[in-house]
């Protein structure tokens, strides 16, 4: 017996030499206190942010590989950002194999959370939330990996967010489940990223739910292989409160599912329903641009085995109303601009195409149709995104 | 024996003083964080003004705007060694070098004999792995500066150049904003010592004569004064004045690579330089403005927005800016009106 304590003594003592669990505490300089934790960590420690309210005023960076920055629970450790004057986000992350886990986020000035350049990142069990609901001078994104290969964003709640909710640019190898984005403009966004998998989520309450869009001009374009399933998305109406001049600013609300300028996109096996506008829209990036490389139409998007609710009762976009009266009181709940190659809707719902022939062009242009554009043969989903094992066993 | 040993002690008084202790070579290349900026012994004096043995001031001709700081800035390169030139980036320094910036605000700006209070000083050493960033705060009697890797807040007021009192909450910047400024492809790099930002005619031969520098050919590249309009033309001066204070993060390997916006002086993509180029991920950034720059249309462009606001959603630069560079943004908006609306 006594041995085996002793044992249980030396292992204790072996694995604090080699991970250390810095634990922080809310209370008076919880800023310098949780920097320096942040900072002191060596690769393999824990940062452990205990419960209570940390009142913050700058913004927290991590640089240092393989930490994990661990709270109490979404509820119960909060980073209370609502007094920031510096800094363009709450937590930076800018090291790999980061894994971020239960604690809260809020009412940051900028974004949530960022990571950049930050390979393997894990984001679990987060909130991360604007707590006076929708408003134009709430920060941009909750949580916002860009630049990386390998995310997992999961089990995490983003409310309030006026850009995206949960936002992944210029990556790869993505995957976003279970989670809920609620009262965001997006809900969640896949923007000029290759092969993402976003399931299981529910986008309730944004202006509109899960957009994949690619942009001109970025370092990494061409966004690709993305797949849409078994999320459920619902009741997207509320007003765009995104600042004038974001991109986002265009989705009109009502918005389920928004696929623009992208290629390989599958959307399947979703309940898409309650949205004013559409339940999916199919279009082409819009706005001039001066980018050679840049192609703004959409390619080998399949939409199928979707449930899919009532739709088109409160188009939200200029002549929308004109557009439902012409075609019957309402829009289809599949609106294609008519632009791009081989789209395929196997919904069993109307798909109303406006006839579009180029991408940028007006939409006084268009020649409204029912487009038939089922089809008997669906191409290949791309392959599920696998992320490495390592990500997976960090939250064991 | 008490006599003896006065005298002794004031023989080693008298000896430290003429030859004081020469930078410490070991602290600057060893692995520890130094707690104290006296460790290194960069400065002969408590307070920093008088620079040791091999320590030299230095400015640039255009640099980046913190808050109305004077900032006094040094480098040290190690006896024997030079640092190679180099005609587009930063200057390669040999290991053990080291470049200091201290920070401080003079009671009023009208006044130069005024007391000026010294905030902090930022290090940057070259060590065999690269370079390591530290920021050291003052403490109150000056006597010696105390590391803070977490950074810092602290109240700090002045008299400004029109007389009006000014008080802002400065920001010391923790280790890792350092890195945010200083970040090429991951590592950390200097921003201000180029050839053409330290290139003022002579300053290069200077280095060469003090031995910091290998070379200083004749065809070094120059950059104006940003507020000299005798130095260089409008477009130049407000080129000068996006690199340095932009393009450390809004540059291909920077922090912002990601925005598609790269304002380095030789970029010449006009889009990257944000001529009609749309927002990315600037959130309420953009202010309801569609393009970074439209030309001829100050007033239109997401540029003169960031920089004319305090908010930190919408600030530009995020860091090291609490208070608007009224003089930069007249630059900027003079440089975007004067465009060609048709470019």
């Amino acid at each position: 017996m006594k041995s085996i304590v002793a044992i249980g003594a030396m292992l204790l003592a072996s694995t604090s030499a080699i991970a250390a669990i810095h634990t922080v505490e809310a209370g008076p300089d919880a800023q310098e206190r949780l920097q320096t934790a942040l900072i002191e960590a060596e690769p393999g420690d824990t940062v452990q942010i205990g419960a209570g309210r940390f009142e913050l005023t700058d913004g927290l960076s991590l640089d240092v590989d393989n930490v994990s920055v661990r709270g109490a629970g979404p509820d119960e450790s909060i980073l209370d950002f609502t007094n920031q004057v510096g800094s363009g986000e709450g937590l930076m992350v800018t090291s790999d194999d980061v894994v971020l886990h239960g604690f809260a986020i809020e009412n940051t000035r900028g974004d949530g959370i960022k990571s950049k350049e930050a390979n393997r990142i894990v984001y679990d069990n987060l909130r991360v939330e604007w707590t006076n609901g929708p408003d134009a001078s709430n920060g941009a994104y909750g949580i916002y990996p860009v630049e990386s290969t390998h995310v997992l964003v999961q089990n995490s709640r983003v409310i309030g967010a006026s850009d995206a909710g949960i936002y992944v640019g210029q990556s790869q190898q993505i995957v976003v489940r279970h989670n809920m984005v609620t009262h965001n403009v997006a809900g969640i966004e896949i923007e000029n990223s290759f092969f993402a998998d976003v399931y299981e989520n529910m986008a309730t309450e944004n202006t509109g739910g899960i957009l994949v869009f690619d942009l001109p001009n970025l370092p990494q374009m061409g966004g690709h292989s993305v797949r849409v399933f078994n999320n459920l998305i619902q009741d997207n109406n509320t007003d765009n409160f995104a600042p004038e001049g974001n991109i986002v600013a265009g989705v009109p609300a009502g918005t389920g599912v928004m696929v623009m300028a992208n290629r390989n996109v599958h959307v399947f096996e979703n309940v898409i329903q309650d949205h004013g506008t559409s339940n999916v829209m199919l279009v082409a990036y819009t706005e001039e641009f001066d980018d050679p490389n840049y192609e703004p139409t959409i390619r080998d998007v399949v939409v199928r085995d979707n449930v899919q609710g009532r739709a088109g009762y409160a188009p939200d976009f200029e002549g929308g109303e004109q557009l439902a009266a012409a075609v019957g009181g309402t829009l289809p709940p599949v609106l294609w601009d008519g632009i791009g190659d081989n789209i395929i809707v196997n919904d069993q719902v109307p798909v109303l195409s406006l006839g579009l022939t180029s991408a940028g062009q007006a939409l006084s242009e268009a020649q409204p149709s029912m487009a038939e554009i089922a089809s008997e043969e669906t191409p290949d989903a791309p392959e599920a995104v696998v992320l490495p094992a390592s990500m997976e066993a960090a939250l064991q | 024996m008490i006599r003896a040993l006065a005298a002794l002690a004031g023989w080693l008084a008298l000896v430290s003083a003429s030859a004081p202790m020469p930078v410490a070579q070991d602290v600057i290349t060893g692995d520890t964080l130094p707690r104290s900026l006296s460790e290194f012994r960069f400065f002969t004096d408590g307070i920093g003004h008088s620079p040791n043995d091999r320590v030299r001031p230095y400015a640039l001709n255009t640099p980046l705007f913190s808050d109305y700081a004077l900032k006094n800035r040094f480098v040290y390169v190690p006896e024997g060694q030079t640092a190679t030139y180099n005609a587009d980036g930063v200057f390669e320094f040999p290991v053990g070098s080291a470049l200091i910036k201290s920070f401080g605000y003079p009671a009023d700006f009208r006044d130069p004999d005024s007391e000026i209070r010294w905030l902090e000083t930022r290090v940057l050493l070259r060590r065999d792995s690269g370079w390591v960033a530290l920021p050291y705060v003052w403490n109150e009697d000056g006597s010696d500066a105390t590391l803070r890797r977490a950074g810092r807040r602290m109240p700090v007021s002045w008299i400004d150049a029109n007389g009006e009192t000014q008080e802002i909450s400065y920001r010391v910047p923790n280790q890792n904003q350092c890195k945010t400024c200083h970040a090429r492809d991951d590592e950390i790099a200097l921003i201000g010592p180029n050839a053409r930002n330290l290139n003022d005619g002579v300053r290069l031969a200077q280095w060469v004569d003090w031995s910091i520098l290998d070379q200083a050919p004749d065809d070094a590249p120059r950059v104006p004064v940003w507020d000299d309009p005798g130095s260089g033309t409008l477009d130049e001066r407000a080129r000068a004045y996006l690199d340095i204070n932009c393009a450390h993060c809004h540059e291909r390997e920077g922090s912002a690579s990601n925005s598609g916006l790269f304002l380095s002086y030789n970029e010449d993509q006009t889009v990257a330089r944000g001529i009609l180029k749309r927002p990315v991920a600037a959130g309420r950034g953009s202010g309801g403005r569609d393009f970074d720059i439209e030309p001829g249309h100050p007033e239109r462009s997401i540029f003169v927005y960031r920089m004319q606001s305090r908010d930190p959603g919408i600030a530009m630069p995020e860091l090291g800016r609490g208070m608007l560079h009224d003089e930069g943004i007249a630059l900027i908006e003079e440089y975007i009106a004067a465009m060609d609306e048709q470019s």
